[in-house]
């Protein structure tokens, strides 16, 4: 009798850290800023509950406009990540071994472990009108005058695969790690092609991580703030950039909030098309990361 | 493809060349910017004109204003250092109660706790900081019009930075020690319990020690990920700013190579980091995992 009155007050001192946790931080927040959302100020302290802020998201073509391009980006910007990190998770899981290989993995997971606030101060001495790129290129006299590469989609893209890349080589690698390369070696011996080889054995064993990478990356990107506002200037229109503006800037809380919502929804809704896409559950995913 | 099959010549040079320029990708920024630290002009940019410690040591007497003489910078360290040590502190606890919780504890309702545990990870950072920075001050109204308190520790400010970061680091800890919790060997518990050994005992004396890299290695990655944490600060910070906020700012105004000083300091801390932690002997890859920036 003792030992169960004992057991249930473990769990219940285990459970209130996280009951805390979540509640205060998480939930009641999330409550709050759905109410928040709903409602429409009418006078000094007088609010009147109405969809009218989702409304003006859909009326006003500069919200949805940036919305639009804000997920299209990010995707674009995952699939870039995705062809840029294959082929070194390759390199690091099968074709270098022992101590090359995570001495490599080491490497290539140094430049993450700073943050990415000075990763974007290298990127902006590089690239800016007075950088170090333009002025390389004007001396090799491919430009005659400096080239402003800031301020640029291509160049926030840049910068958001950059700044991505760990989260989609480490899913990568673990995942192409655990393939037996005795089934390369058989399917090669059978006559295969490396494409062949490739699309019928390869992506499919590695799909948990590609799927993995994937998703967190878009997340990561979707939820950035600091790299399209650095690198993109003015030009960024970054939807996290909306909802600062409305939050802080015009302290609109209530527009704010929506925005948040769709964000929010936006990102829940590519999470849940990518895990059917994959075959997957979320807690699985989330585990190989 | 992989070794032990022929591969031609130009795919070994094609690897090799990706390789190079993938290295160079990653650390060309990081090098720009130690190298521009250095460089005796008052703009971080080329040509270069000379070697100076002036971005360090420089003070009133030079007109420039090196990192040492700069409060405002030195004070933001100093807030950083604050926030991640309480952020570190509280995600250790809270995770490893909730690495217990999880692994050893069978409850009703146990699935859809671990699920709500993973969602901090899919929330993007700037969603918490404002769901937080809206409920606190609903908080913060409430107790004031209710009974006329004063909470001003629900306004912006590092309180609610601490929590705001805390709220997704403690996700990441669990997951950390969580992983490590399942991979021990429940019959050493067993066989210390068996021999005579105190409940409280075979914790301190078996378990923790056990736990101990997941322990450090959840820390260490709190600590970091909470320097650079942006996204959920900006939303959450009041009078004092930690200093990916001020260096934010500073680079929107224009850029002093003050910054690309501070940066160094922040490389050469982080690197030292990393590098105790690999030493320390734990398995790299809990490490590893997540040396990132933030959600």
């Amino acid at each position: 009798m003792q030992t169960r009155w004992h057991a249930r007050l473990m769990l219940a001192l285990l459970l209130a850290p996280a009951l805390l946790w979540l509640g205060a931080l998480i939930i009641l927040p999330h409550l709050d800023l759905a109410l928040l959302s709903l409602r429409q100020r009418t006078g000094p302290q007088q609010y009147v509950s109405s969809l009218a802020q989702y409304r003006t998201f859909f009326h006003e073509p500069l919200y949805w406009h940036v919305f639009v391009r804000t997920a299209v980006m990010s995707v674009v910007s995952t699939l870039f990540t995705l062809l840029v990190a294959f082929p070194i998770a390759w390199i690091i899981a099968k074709i270098l071994q022992g101590r090359a290989s995570s001495l490599l993995f080491i490497v290539c997971l140094v430049p993450f472990w700073v943050s990415e606030t000075v990763r974007t101060l290298g990127w902006m001495i590089l690239l800016r009108e007075s950088g170090v790129l333009p002025a390389l290129l004007v001396k090799l006299g491919l430009t005659a005058v400096p080239v402003e590469f800031l301020y640029r989609d291509a160049t926030i893209m840049l910068g958001l695969v950059y700044t991505s890349m760990l989260f989609m080589l480490v899913p990568l690698v673990s995942s192409l790690e655990s393939l037996d390369n005795s089934l390369i070696e058989a399917a090669y011996d059978l006559g295969a092609s490396g494409a062949s080889i490739l699309r019928t054995i390869v992506i499919p064993h590695a799909a948990p991580g590609i799927t993995a990478g994937c998703i967190i990356v878009f997340m990561l990107t979707l939820g950035n703030y600091l790299t399209p506002t650095l690198l993109g200037g003015k030009n960024s229109e970054w939807f996290t950039e909306q909802i600062y503006t409305q939050f802080i800037t015009r302290f609109n809380w209530e527009q704010g909030a929506a925005f948040g919502f769709l964000l929010l929804g936006l990102s829940t809704a590519m999470v849940m098309i990518g895990l059917r896409l994959a075959g997957q559950r979320f807690g699985d995913v989330m585990r190989r990361t | 493809m992989i070794p032990s099959l022929p591969r031609p010549a130009w795919l070994r040079t094609a690897t090799a060349a990706y390789l190079i320029a993938f290295l160079v990708f990653l650390f060309l920024p990081l090098i720009v910017v130690a190298v521009f630290a250095f460089n005796d002009a008052s703009y971080p940019a080329p040509p270069w004109r000379g070697f100076t410690m002036d971005w360090f040591l420089g003070n009133a007497a030079k007109a420039r204003t090196g990192l040492f003489q700069d409060a405002d910078l030195l004070g933001s360290i100093w807030t950083s250092f604050v926030v991640a040590s309480w952020v570190t502190l509280l995600s250790v606890l809270v995770g490893t109660a909730n690495a217990f919780l999880m692994e050893r504890a069978r409850f009703p309702g146990q699935q859809v706790l671990s699920v709500l545990i993973m969602a901090p990870l899919v929330i993007p950072g700037v969603i918490l900081g404002i769901s937080i920075l809206a409920f606190a001050s609903r908080l913060a109204e409430l107790g004031e019009d209710l009974f006329g308190w004063e909470l001003d520790f629900l306004r912006p400010g590092l309180p609610l930075v601490v929590l705001g970061q805390f709220s997704y680091m403690a996700t990441i800890a669990t997951l950390t020690i969580s992983a490590r919790l399942r991979r021990f060997d429940r019959t050493l518990e067993e066989a210390a319990l068996n021999l005579g050994a105190s409940r409280p005992a075979v914790f301190r004396t078996i378990v923790m020690p056990y736990l101990a890299p997941a322990l450090t290695g959840s820390a260490a990655i709190s600590f970091v990920m909470s320097f650079a944490d942006f996204n959920t600060t900006l939303m959450l910070v009041g009078a004092d700013s930690p200093l990916t906020v001020m260096m934010y700012g500073r680079m929107r105004e224009g850029a002093s190579p003050v910054l690309n000083a501070v940066s160094l300091f922040l490389m050469i801390a982080s690197g030292l980091l990393a590098l105790t932690l690999l030493r320390g002997g734990s398995k790299p890859p809990q490490v590893q995992v997540a040396a990132p920036s933030a959600p």
